[in-house]
């Protein structure tokens, strides 16, 4: 049985273009291509530097591609982020492609319980539903209940990487971005992650990831795709 | 989701200045949109021009009714305009005190507008307008304070009460959370935040601050000299700006 293809890379390339640095350009990504399926945990690999981070943002849609296309599988039909408008790139987000970053942007004075549900509520859950999944949610990666109605700005740089996890994981999506979401997770949280990418593959997820952490890469990744800094242009 | 308001190549010049020149923006339901610039950019010369309290010099402003008729703002006659500025939209201005009653009670000016939409008993009038100051963390045993002996930022809480009391389906903000101290501010954007959800809002938003943006605004619109420089997803500008002002807007500000 082959999976279903969910996203596809063609010829991407990005380069920065900074006009008040003179004009200097930066050529991070050049004639990229990617096919992820679903299922599958592909993590990306190679040094600092190399464009992982800037790769996953490019096909969040947070910064433009310079040339070539994203396709992403969206309710069947496929659209190309690259060229798409700001308002169907905000219902993909929405209902296809999650991404988890290393940080947690911090919303102030909004509970952490909040700060969970609140993907679940733009998806249609109703409030009490979202609240139960959410205290679900942080109870398996160890966030302790008496946090929950505090706003996580105070909280160690852990807790507050696991209540991203949370809010990154929460809603089921067909494909998650993950840039290094484990970075500051002990073992046993860092297995809880595994084991959530885990059901999340089962469920038909197709999970594009960096791991720097080799225990945790050779955990999740079923293939891996390396990639190289570009000679300076 | 469909579109609420359509803005299409719209210019406000002051005699021979230019204020806003070919703006064009679609508006959807339940959405939120920042305009960002720095002072003179044209920004607040935009949203007025959009809200219909200074006449375009081109260009056209259409706007669906809650029936689901699409409405030509500048074909409306004053009345008209009058209406649907009353029951279909909110402005809130700057300056608290150019949006409030300042000699009546922040009961009265809660109420006031309902009351012109036709709510009349006394006591369910008082009731909401309780209901609402609790809502913007106004002590409710302050409803028959005028609101001059308030704080700016009681004031400006105030004005959003004042503002969404009639749920509105679109709302105009200029720079609501500009000359207030940085934790009044804070507790200001959470507070619209929150409420621009609970209702399903859609909200035009001015502001010189891309912090707010990020925090509010999915999708963001850079002005200077009047027109529109680059406009998208708000974190898409943010992150990674094409055009050189918008470059040199980002990269200003400090970060901490």
């Amino acid at each position: 049985m082959t999976a279903a293809l969910m996203l596809e890379l063609r010829d991407l390339s990005k380069s920065f273009e900074l006009h008040h640095q003179h004009g200097a350009r930066l050529n991070v990504l050049r004639g990229l291509d990617l096919r992820l399926h679903a299922g599958e945990c592909v993590v990306l690999s190679g040094a600092s530097g190399a464009g992982k981070s800037t790769l996953l943002r490019v096909i969040y849609a947070n910064y433009h591609p310079t040339f070539g296309a994203v396709h992403v599988r969206h309710d069947d039909r496929w659209i190309d982020l690259a060229r798409a408008t700001p308002h169907e790139v905000l219902d993909v987000r929405r209902r296809t492609l999650g991404y988890v970053s290393q940080f947690l942007r911090v919303i102030p004075r909004v509970p952490t319980l909040d700060i969970v549900a609140e993907p679940l509520l733009q998806s249609g859950v109703d409030a009490a539903a979202a609240r139960v999944r959410a205290g679900d949610m942080l109870q398996r990666l160890n966030v302790p209940e008496r946090l929950w109605q505090l706003p996580p700005g105070t909280f160690s740089g852990g807790e507050q990487q696991r209540v991203n996890i949370a809010r990154g994981l929460i809603v089921p999506r067909p494909i998650l971005l993950l840039d290094e979401p484990t970075a500051s997770l002990d073992a046993g949280n860092r297995a809880v992650v595994a084991q959530l990418l885990q059901e999340a593959r089962d469920a038909g997820s197709a999970v594009l990831g960096i791991f720097h952490d080799e225990d945790m890469r050779d955990r999740v990744a079923t293939r891996l795709f390396p990639m190289q800094a570009l000679e300076a242009a | 989701m469909s579109a609420l308001l359509q803005v299409r190549h719209l210019s406000h010049h002051y005699g021979r200045r230019v204020g806003c020149e070919d703006v064009s923006f679609d508006l959807h339901a339940g959405e939120l949109l920042c305009i960002v610039g720095e002072s003179g950019s044209g920004k607040s010369t935009l949203l007025n021009t959009v809200a219909a309290q200074l006449a375009p010099t081109a260009g056209s402003v259409r706007y669906r009714q809650r029936d689901g008729a699409w409405l030509e703002i500048a074909t409306l006659n004053e009345a008209d305009r009058r209406r649907l500025a009353r029951e279909e939209w909110g402005f809130v201005t700057q300056n608290p005190r150019d949006g409030l009653r300042l000699n009546v009670s922040a009961g009265a000016n809660v109420a006031e507008r309902l009351m012109a939409l036709g709510v009349r008993h006394y006591s369910q009038l008082r009731e909401i307008a309780r209901g609402w100051l609790e809502r913007v963390e106004i002590d409710p045993a302050r409803i028959d304070d005028a609101p001059t002996g308030f704080s700016g930022g009681m004031q400006q809480r105030l004005q959003i009460a004042r503002t969404l009391v009639t749920q509105p389906r679109l709302v105009f903000m200029d720079e609501p959370t500009a000359g207030l101290d940085v934790s009044v501010q804070a507790r200001i954007l959470d507070l619209l935040r929150r409420l621009v959800n609970e209702l399903g809002l859609a909200a035009v938003m001015v502001t010189h601050d891309l912090a707010v943006a990020r925090l509010l605004a999915a999708r963001t619109m850079v002005m200077q000299g009047g027109r529109v420089v680059e406009t998208g997803l708000t974190d898409q500008i943010l992150d990674d700006p094409q055009h050189p002002y918008t470059q040199l807007l980002v990269s200003s500000v400090l970060t901490t």
